[in-house]
């Protein structure tokens, strides 16, 4: 199965990009460096799902990316899945902590130590 | 020209900070909002990369349903304890070591890399998303659908009122 633009793959490299694809790479790498730290430092669950998402943004400015400079519209189409994706996990994993407060009274991470051994 | 490559930065100065932002502020709920305001930089980056679809679904989607989602969690769990969740964080250095750690990876592996000759855009983008959707994409478009389906069951199963 070829990509979804394949046919347009033969047409000669145009480079009416202003900024290039490796600037749009690092930004997505500094971002998701961000969330990843958030994820790290975070004391509530929900703070914790908020860098979840950053990190997934910047993923979806990855796939957006090198589909815009390869000319390719897979990477759309996986940013789309992506997205409905991610708000499928955030839906539930704040249902998950709602429940979790209603159980516990806390939603912060470091005391849910239930399965601890 | 050179002022798409200004705004560009300044878009992506306006992403950086915010997301700064959402994993320093000590309150919870500017947590959220500025991650609508990076969500909503994101967008900008969408329509930059020449792809409006993106650009709307990520205001919908994102910037509208799942920051309404959060907002929702913070003010139910906030109402139940009866007091503002202030939310310090721990161990700040550390995860700020490993932040930096990864940056410094990708970034380095970035570095040896020059960037592909860059092909042209494609032409019609919607229609070409919607022909990879109902094409060859249709199986997981379908599998996605059970999947929003199964999330929303699963979460009325976790949040409904206890009997």
């Amino acid at each position: 199965m070829g990509g979804v633009g394949e046919e347009r793959r033969s047409l000669p490299p145009t480079s009416n990009d202003p900024v290039g694809l490796n600037a749009y790479l690092i930004l997505a790498a500094l971002v998701f460096s961000v969330g990843l730290a958030g994820v790290l430092t975070r004391r509530n669950a929900i703070g914790i799902l908020l860098g979840i998402e950053l990190m997934l943004n910047a993923v979806n400015i990855n796939l957006a990316a090198f589909s815009r400079f390869g000319g390719d519209l897979t990477g759309v189409v996986f940013a789309l899945f992506t997205i409905a994706i991610t708000v499928a996990e955030m839906g539930v994993g704040l249902a998950l902590v709602i429940a979790i407060f209603r159980a516990r009274r806390t939603v912060e991470a470091d005391r849910l130590d239930l399965l601890k051994g | 020209m050179t002022l798409a490559v200004a705004a560009f930065w300044a878009v992506a100065a306006v992403l950086l900070a915010s997301s700064l932002a959402v994993i320093l502020t000590p309150n919870l709920f500017h947590s959220v909002l500025f991650l609508a305001l990076a969500l909503a930089a994101t967008a900008c980056v969408f329509l930059m990369l020449e792809s409006p679809l993106l650009f709307g679904v990520q205001l919908l989607l994102y910037g509208l349903g799942a920051v309404v989602f959060a907002v929702f969690a913070i003010m139910l769990t906030e109402r139940l304890v009866g007091q503002r969740i202030t939310q310090a964080s721990r161990w700040i250095v550390n995860g700020l070591i490993v932040g930096a750690g990864v940056a410094a990876a990708v970034l380095g592996f970035l570095a040896g890399r020059p960037a592909p000759p860059a092909a042209a855009p494609p032409a019609d983008a919607v229609a070409g998303v919607a022909r990879a959707l109902t094409g060859p994409f249709a199986l997981p478009f379908e599998l996605l659908a059970v999947l929003l389906v199964a999330a929303l069951l699963g979460a009325v199963y976790f949040a409904r009122a206890e009997e």
